[in-house]
């Protein structure tokens, strides 16, 4: 993985998915996201860490304007985002997002779910629709239940139906805002394992997460945020075994102390 | 000690026992004797005054007009017709309300939750004003302000043709029937058929090529255009009885009289700020991350609201408002303050001329206690289709 960045001055040869150019943020006087800058390649994994209150997830919010930014510009597929409606839409439609809490619609059936925005975003046959769900769902191992409705189910299964909802818009990035967070321990490595082999297959991918090993082994590029500002960015090798400012060091002490 | 314990502690809880039996007893003996005593007394009380129980005379003249009446009635009809009268104007004026109380509730409740700030403040300023002031005040001052606001029957408002607003009510053309109608009702039939045959194609069509129809106007125009077709085809289909007006009022055609027309009005308003809350309250309820995970799919606000939000706000939209069309329901006997002759008015009515108290108030509870039943066994179905499966 690491060869890809072996020389990060190369890379910007590669096409752009996103990038955020001195983003700011601000939550009535409270200044949550500083001057971010951050370009992401096609096929890039990144992993973003930091204390939490670090603006982690109001970044990758931001992407999909779920919330605001006040000055600087994101472009995501060179689409600069404005509070155009419409064109929003359209971006959306390209950027799936994963949620702590998964966000199943708990009326619906899992396979309803699935193809609820396939058919009215993407204004496919409901055949077609269904076929494309249960295609996914049998990658994410969970073709079985697609009867079910989300609250029949553990939380690592409704995680990977989430996951599942999100790859049948077909998006060119996925965004995870702390996938495993909400999750039992023994189902942590159930959907990490999935988000594992969704790398592997190229995705593009931003993923806020605590799991450290997930990182360390998927990540082209560690991200550390604190204070609403990225601190360090590397790759996994050096961040973890080489970091260079003394705020990440005390966060991975913190971190990987026990 | 700790034998001794247990021993002490049976000891305790067959006394208690014994206790709960003693005073359940009492309750219930308590209770009896009363009822007896009620019962007695009545009994007294009718042979007293000379009145016959029972519900004979229902059949017996009588003897008062009525204002409002849907089906035909006169002084010389029953008893037992003139409650008719009164319970199909209850009603008429429940089911009317609870139509517009709950179109009002939705809008008003959608309002105070939408991006515009006046329009939410406006909705807010509404359901705070009507909620807290009692239903009978706002009755009494909208049925003031209908009629001193209206104008005499002589400058009579055409506000539609041949239809007038005035003090003596609201007067439109009725319709009859003439010897073609049979062609119009086919028509509407048809139209009908054709629609549901028409929903189930668009169903059909999106399932197989994901092209989507706007289905309620195409659904619209098959109801509405072919009897339209042949009102204006064919002759002596429909007719208009006119309202015209003859010395002091109108005659002819549908007559709403402003009591009607107050209740109806009164009654929307203060429910409708119940419902608008149970609305708001429910929309507001739906976690946040529900609204996120669909705008994140890229769904269009208006399908986030449709099938996302709303359905899992009716959850809690439906059963508050159930109490809502109860209360709606009940809220109706206040008629009797302005003069319109629903169930109570006209019962009061019969209660003073025969004394039959007893038997007037029981068809009162039993009808009020069947359209609540009705009410909550519907609403209860409605309940039931949109809860969560859970483990």
């Amino acid at each position: 993985m690491s060869e890809q960045n072996a020389a990060p001055a190369a890379t910007i040869e590669q096409d752009t998915v996103i990038s955020l150019v001195d983003m700011n943020k601000w939550y009535g006087d409270f200044h949550v996201l500083k001057n971010i800058n951050l370009n992401v390649q096609r096929g890039e994994r990144i992993v973003i860490c930091g204390p939490s209150g670090s603006g982690k997830s109001t970044m990758i919010r931001c992407i999909n304007q779920l919330e605001e930014h006040q000055t600087g510009s994101i472009l995501v597929n060179g689409q600069e985002l404005t509070s155009n409606t419409k064109a929003l839409e359209r971006v959306r439609k390209d950027v799936g997002m994963c949620f702590q809490h998964f966000n199943l619609f708990p009326h619906m059936t899992i396979l309803e779910n699935l193809i609820l925005a396939p058919i009215w975003v993407r204004k496919m046959p409901r055949k077609a629709a269904i076929e494309l769900a249960m295609n996914y769902l049998e990658r994410v191992n969970i073709a079985e239940q697609s009867e079910k409705y989300p609250g029949q189910l553990s939380g690592g299964q409704q995680q990977r139906v989430a996951i599942a909802r999100s790859l049948c818009m077909a998006p060119k990035v996925m965004l995870f805002d702390e996938p495993t967070s909400a999750l039992d321990p023994e189902m942590i490595k159930e959907v990490l394992d999935v988000m594992e082999e969704l790398a592997n297959d190229g995705m593009t991918m931003l993923c806020v997460t605590h799991e450290m090993g997930f990182a360390k082994s998927v990540a082209d590029r560690v991200i550390f945020m604190d204070g609403g500002e990225i601190v360090e960015e590397n790759e996994p090798d050096a961040f973890f075994n080489n970091p260079q400012m003394d705020r990440t060091q005390l966060f991975l002490s913190q971190i990987l102390s026990h | 000690m700790s034998k001794s314990t247990s021993a002490r502690l049976g000891g305790l809880f067959s006394y208690r026992n014994l206790l709960s039996c003693f005073y359940q007893t009492l309750t219930a003996g308590i209770v009896i004797a009363c009822a007896y005593y009620l019962l007695l007394a009545t009994q007294e009380n009718l042979e007293a005054r000379h009145i016959e129980s029972g519900f004979s005379f229902l059949s017996q003249e009588a003897g008062f007009p009525i204002g409002d009446s849907l089906i035909s009635y006169s002084p010389s009809d029953t008893y037992g017709r003139a409650l008719l009268v009164g319970i199909i104007n209850t009603f008429f004026a429940a089911i009317l309300c609870i139509i517009f109380a709950t179109i009002l509730g939705i809008v008003m409740g959608v309002a105070q939750v939408s991006g515009n700030p006046l329009i939410a403040r406006m909705a807010e300023v509404y359901v705070e004003v009507m909620r807290n002031i009692p239903v009978l005040l706002i009755l009494l001052f909208v049925y003031g302000v209908v009629l001193v606001g209206l104008p005499s029957v002589k400058q009579a408002i055409e506000f539609i043709p041949d239809g007038f607003l005035s003090q003596r009510g609201i007067f439109v053309p009725r319709p009859i029937a003439g010897e073609n109608f049979i062609y119009l009702m086919i028509a509407l039939g048809l139209g009908i058929v054709g629609t549901v045959f028409f929903l189930k194609w668009a169903k059909k069509t999106l399932d197989i090529t994901g092209k989507s129809f706007p289905t309620i106007w195409i659904s619209l125009a098959l109801i509405i255009i072919p009897p339209v077709i042949i009102q204006a085809t064919f002759s002596d289909v429909l007719t208009w009885e006119v309202p015209e007006l003859k010395g002091f009022n109108f005659k002819g055609g549908w007559v709403f009289r402003p009591e009607f027309a107050a209740l109806v009005f009164g009654l929307v308003l203060y429910r409708g700020a119940f419902i608008a809350e149970n609305v708001r309250s429910g929309i507001v309820s739906v976690q946040k991350g529900q609204r996120e995970a669909a705008t994140a799919l890229g769904l269009s606000p208006e399908r986030t609201m449709r099938d996302v939000v709303l359905p899992q706000a009716l959850r809690t939209v439906i059963p508050s408002t159930t109490n809502d069309y109860a209360s709606l329901v009940k809220d109706s006997s206040l008629a009797i303050a302005i003069g319109f002759p629903d169930m109570v008015s006209v019962g009061g009515t019969m209660i003073g001329q025969n004394g039959q108290a007893i038997e007037v108030i029981a068809i009162w509870m039993g009808i009020y206690l069947c359209i609540n039943l009705i009410i909550s066994l519907l609403m209860n179905i409605a309940n039931n289709k949109f809860q969560l499966v859970e483990r």
